[in-house]
């Protein structure tokens, strides 16, 4: 992935823009950030998912304490066995032997200490499963009015149509879920459960059963979803393009515990997670559109502290732009090296150097003047550009990863 | 050519009788049983189990016989119908329906089970994601998605009872209009040597069970299901 020339992975024809489903603001990307900041300590509990949990199963244990932004799209991320599904399906109360507690945006759903055990039936939570699970005796329709029909008039913020159209499933309703392919499936189990007006959604991997051009198909609404609802969301999932592409905020497990959790920016640039994303490490940078150059058919996006040049892309200026720069992309010089085919250069602070994945490497955490930056270089280098903090460098990027 | 006289219509009407209030009946006492151990965890499952299935087994004269003593008027169940003021079971038509329920049982039970089973948990986990209680998911999922195993359970059920002989003549007896069937009706045909009278019975009902069959393995072949 040595390319020269950034990619964009979004297709440009993704859904057009809906009436926003509910009412209020279109959530808006966070600005990039150092770490968790201290508003959040502020926050009163109708904006925080509290969860502490302990399950076991033979070889297994599952055992979290987490307090979780009540917005946004968090990600459960890690591999399979890590306990992340375990985690979303003792949120939904679908693990009778999950001892613990779990406040949601200021609703006790379990307090073992308490006796409170709230059943699934009665949580305000919408599900979508691996497989989308609809009921094959049932029209999609039908499948859609399940949940509906069981919520009380008033408390339904989303109507059928309002669903329908935000997923694109208007011609499908007719047809039985046997007729539909994955895809089609997938959005029909996502708008079931948008339906059911919840107060937190939790997706299963909605993805993971398709093929890579059905994720592309799906990945524009399930960003739509986020663009255009306020509803927290708890995605799982195992693919990190899906992780940076869609969240806010990232919960790592491993082995059924939380090896690192918080705002996806911060969390992302930290060298020391313990997890595969040593080796795929790298940054992730919401940019602005600022400016389109159609002579070279580059476009700059700019974020705080630089700018990048990527491949002429398709959208208005001002427009948010969420990329990533992989660590392995970004080499260092003690100069502005002139007389080099890569485009973009951006003058940064070394913050710190830590061991890679390999012996062979050092990771430099970056301070590109208000984002982070991190580069993946062999030790030798390191030792001959004497690297150390506060030390200014020029920082190449041979590549960015555009998200949309 | 004799045919049918009009004692065999009434043992036909009976049999049919018999065979449908006893169907209806194990189906309402065999769902919440197949339902419970489908999804049981318990370990009284085993027992259960082997109990519901023991009917398989067990030589229909082994079952009349302990009915007979249960329902007589020293038995337990004799006792319970006599002080409600039902009379004695035995040699009535609710005598053979309790006994057809109890020979027939494991013909209802194991396909509903099977069918229960089937479905697995996930749909009644997306019901409840969906707000369905227990019984909402109960009656709008799992009934609907086990629909052909009722199918296989009511035909089943409804054939076997047809088809019971022995458990009838233990605790009938040959009672005409009140529990002479029609496999008790052939039994005295031959008995008297009137074997044309016994063709028209036997056969129709050979053609009767061939025919059921017939349906239920041809349904079973174009069966399909689970979540899409």
């Amino acid at each position: 992935m040595a390319d020269e020339m950034p990619r964009r992975e979004q297709p440009s024809s993704g859904p057009q823009r809906a009436a926003s489903v509910v009412a209020g603001e279109p959530r808006a990307r966070r600005p990039v950030s150092q770490g968790e900041d201290a508003r959040d300590e502020a926050r009163p509990d109708e904006h925080r998912i509290r969860a502490r949990f302990d399950v076991a199963f033979p070889g297994f244990r599952l055992d979290v304490d987490l307090e979780l932004p009540g917005r946004g799209v968090t990600a459960l991320f890690g591999h399979s066995g890590s306990g992340k599904t375990t985690l979303l399906r003792c949120v939904a109360g679908l693990e009778a032997g999950a001892r613990g507690r779990l406040v949601v945006n200021g609703e006790c759903w379990q307090d073992d200490a308490r006796r409170i055990q709230v059943p699934t039936h009665r949580r305000a939570l919408g599900y979508v499963f691996q497989e989308a699970s609809l009921f094959p005796h049932l029209s999609v329709r039908r499948n859609l009015e399940f949940g509906l029909r069981r919520i009380a008039a008033a408390a339904r913020r989303v109507q059928l149509e309002q669903a329908v159209a935000l997923l694109g499933i208007e011609a499908l309703l007719e047809r039985m879920p046997e007729r539909l392919s994955g895809g089609e499936r997938q959005r029909v189990g996502m708008a079931r459960a948008l339906l059911t007006s919840p107060r937190i959604l939790l997706m299963d991997e909605p993805l993971a059963a398709l093929d890579h051009k059905r994720k592309q198909e799906i990945l524009p609404y399930l960003e739509r979803l986020h663009d255009e609802l306020d509803i927290p969301v708890l995605y799982v999932s195992h693919s990190p393009d899906e992780v940076v592409r869609l969240a806010d905020h990232v919960v790592m497990l491993g082995e059924g515990r939380v090896m690192a959790a918080g705002e996806l920016h911060a969390t992302m640039a930290r060298l020391d997670l313990p997890t595969a994303f040593t080796e795929d490490a790298g940054v992730v940078v919401d940019g602005t559109v600022a400016a389109h150059d159609d002579h070279d058919h580059l476009t700059r996006l700019d974020f705080p502290g630089g700018a990048v040049w990527v491949q002429r892309q398709p959208v208005v200026l001002g427009r948010r732009l969420r990329f990533r720069i992989h660590a392995r992309d970004v080499s260092l010089a003690d100069h502005r090296v002139e007389g080099t085919s890569i485009v973009n250069l951006i003058e940064v602070t070394v913050k710190e150097v830590v061991g890679a994945d390999s012996p062979a490497h050092v990771l430099v955490g970056l301070d590109a003047g208000g984002s982070a930056l991190i580069a993946r270089i062999t030790r030798r280098s390191s030792a001959q550009l004497a690297l150390r903090p506060g030390r200014r460098m020029w920082a190449q990027i041979k590549s960015v990863a555009l998200l949309g | 050519m004799p045919s049918l006289t009009s004692a065999d219509w009434s043992a036909v009407r009976l049999t049919l009788e018999l065979a449908a209030v006893s169907t209806a009946i194990l189906l309402l006492v065999g769902t919440p049983v197949a339902w419970w151990l489908a999804r049981t965890g318990s370990r009284w499952k085993g027992v259960v189990g082997a109990v519901v299935a023991l009917p398989l087994v067990l030589p229909p004269t082994v079952i009349g016989f302990y009915l007979l003593v249960a329902m007589g008027p020293s038995g337990p169940l004799g006792r319970l119908t006599a002080a409600l003021g039902l009379g004695l079971l035995p040699f009535s038509f609710a005598g053979l329906v309790v006994g057809s329920v109890i020979y027939s049982l494991p013909f209802v039970v194991q396909p509903l089970a099977n069918a229960f089973e089937a479905i697995g948990r996930r749909p009644l986990e997306v019901a409840a994601t969906l707000r369905a209680g227990p019984w909402d998911s109960f009656f709008n999922v799992a009934l609907p998605l086990a629909r052909p195993g009722f199918v296989t359970a009511t035909i089943l059920g409804f054939a076997h009872t047809v088809g019971e002989f022995g458990v009838v003549l233990m605790i009938g007896g040959n009672i005409p209009d009140r529990t002479r069937v029609v496999s008790v009706a052939i039994y005295d045909h031959v008995e008297a040597l009137e074997y044309a009278e016994a063709h028209w019975l036997a056969g129709g009902m050979l053609a009767f069970s061939f025919v059921v069959l017939l349906v239920l393995y041809g349904r079973r072949r174009q069966a399909g299901g689970g979540l899409g």
